[in-house]
């Protein structure tokens, strides 16, 4: 009996690696941005262009920073929550419209409502690259020193919402 | 057919979705040109996370080959790109990952586990190898019986 124990333990050490495996999803490649100051931008806002928004406003304050683009389903699925949100007052979201054009970005603002204070025109994905940016949405928590605290790579869920995101924002604005 | 239809649309990766398609802008200078080709082999599309940065034609990959170019026409060094993608996207752009710390069991831990693997062996054949060995001992009584029928048969063959 005794000599079964050594290769059923094998077993189950090879079976939770196993299970841990399956249950981390390849997609979400961790930020080396976290805890790092957010990168340095400016660039022309959404709604005009002759007005520019960049790094320096996004300080003094926890904000949500949501990179999202007219072309993208995923973030059509999550825009009613972040609408919501930005209701709620709970925290100030920003947008960063990525690899789109201002005609489309306007029109998605104006039909599905917009949740965003300003949201910046990126139109080469320049700035993207400097966020890491490489499957929207995706969305930065950053604190009133402008260091990233967070990344959620994908659509917010309001799982994600409520158990990660705002207690998060509570902590840093407390 | 509808249904044919629809299990193609469901095929098509959410992201592909009408993004903008970015174009190689490729560089004049056929140093840069061969450089990012060597470079890009090692490094991996994020998109698309089997494909290397060189193969992919993922928005994003067409981006950072565009950015690479720009930085090497700039002055970067291989190393200084590997060291700026890493800034931004992490180790994992690095199809061979760093050896550092965090990546040490992931480098030396196949070895380890044959070391381990080659202990067990011997240790093993080391046992059995005293149990045969035990087992093989004549006592003395059959010593004596095996000398003595030897020496018959010597002499047998003698005569």
């Amino acid at each position: 009996m005794v000599r079964y124990l050594g290769p059923l333990g094998i077993f189950i050490i090879l079976v939770i690696f196993l299970a841990r495996g399956l249950m981390l999803n390849p997609h979400e490649v961790p930020s080396p941005l976290i805890g790092k100051p957010a990168p340095e931008f400016l660039l022309p806002q959404v709604q005009d262009a002759n007005q520019q928004f960049g790094r320096k406003d996004l300080l003094g304050k926890v904000t949500l920073l949501n990179v999202w683009a007219s072309w993208c389903v995923a973030c059509r699925q999550e825009h009613p929550l972040l609408v919501q949100l930005a209701r709620s007052g709970r925290v100030e979201i920003y947008g960063l419209n990525y690899k789109d054009t201002r005609e489309d970005a306007m029109r998605w603002l104006n039909q599905l409502g917009n949740p965003y204070k300003v949201s910046a025109f990126d139109q080469e994905g320049r700035v993207g690259i400097d966020y890491g940016v490489y499957g929207v949405p995706e969305t930065y928590v950053i604190d009133k020193q402008g260091i990233i605290r967070y990344k959620l790579i994908g659509p917010v869920t309001p799982e994600k919402l409520n158990k990660d995101i705002l207690p998060l924002v509570k902590e840093l604005q407390g | 057919m509808h249904r044919l239809f629809l299990a193609a649309l469901l095929c098509l990766p959410a992201w592909a979705w009408g993004e903008p398609q970015s174009i190689d802008r490729i560089s004049n200078d056929p140093v840069i040109e061969h450089r990012l080709m060597v470079l890009s082999e090692e490094l991996r599309c994020l998109v698309c996370q089997n494909e290397t940065l060189a193969a992919s034609r993922a928005g994003l990959a067409i981006d950072l080959r565009n950015e690479i170019r720009d930085l090497m026409v700039k002055g970067y060094t291989d190393k200084q790109v590997v060291d700026y993608l890493v800034a931004r996207y992490g180790d994992f752009v690095n199809f061979r990952p760093p050896l550092k710390p965090m990546t040490f069991a992931l480098w030396w831990g196949p070895f380890v586990l044959a070391a381990l693997a080659m202990g067990v062996l011997v240790y093993y054949l080391a046992r059995v190898r005293v149990r045969t060995a035990r087992t093989d001992v004549l006592s003395k009584q059959d010593h004596d019986r095996v000398n003595t029928l030897l020496s018959k048969v010597r002499e047998d063959g003698n005569t």
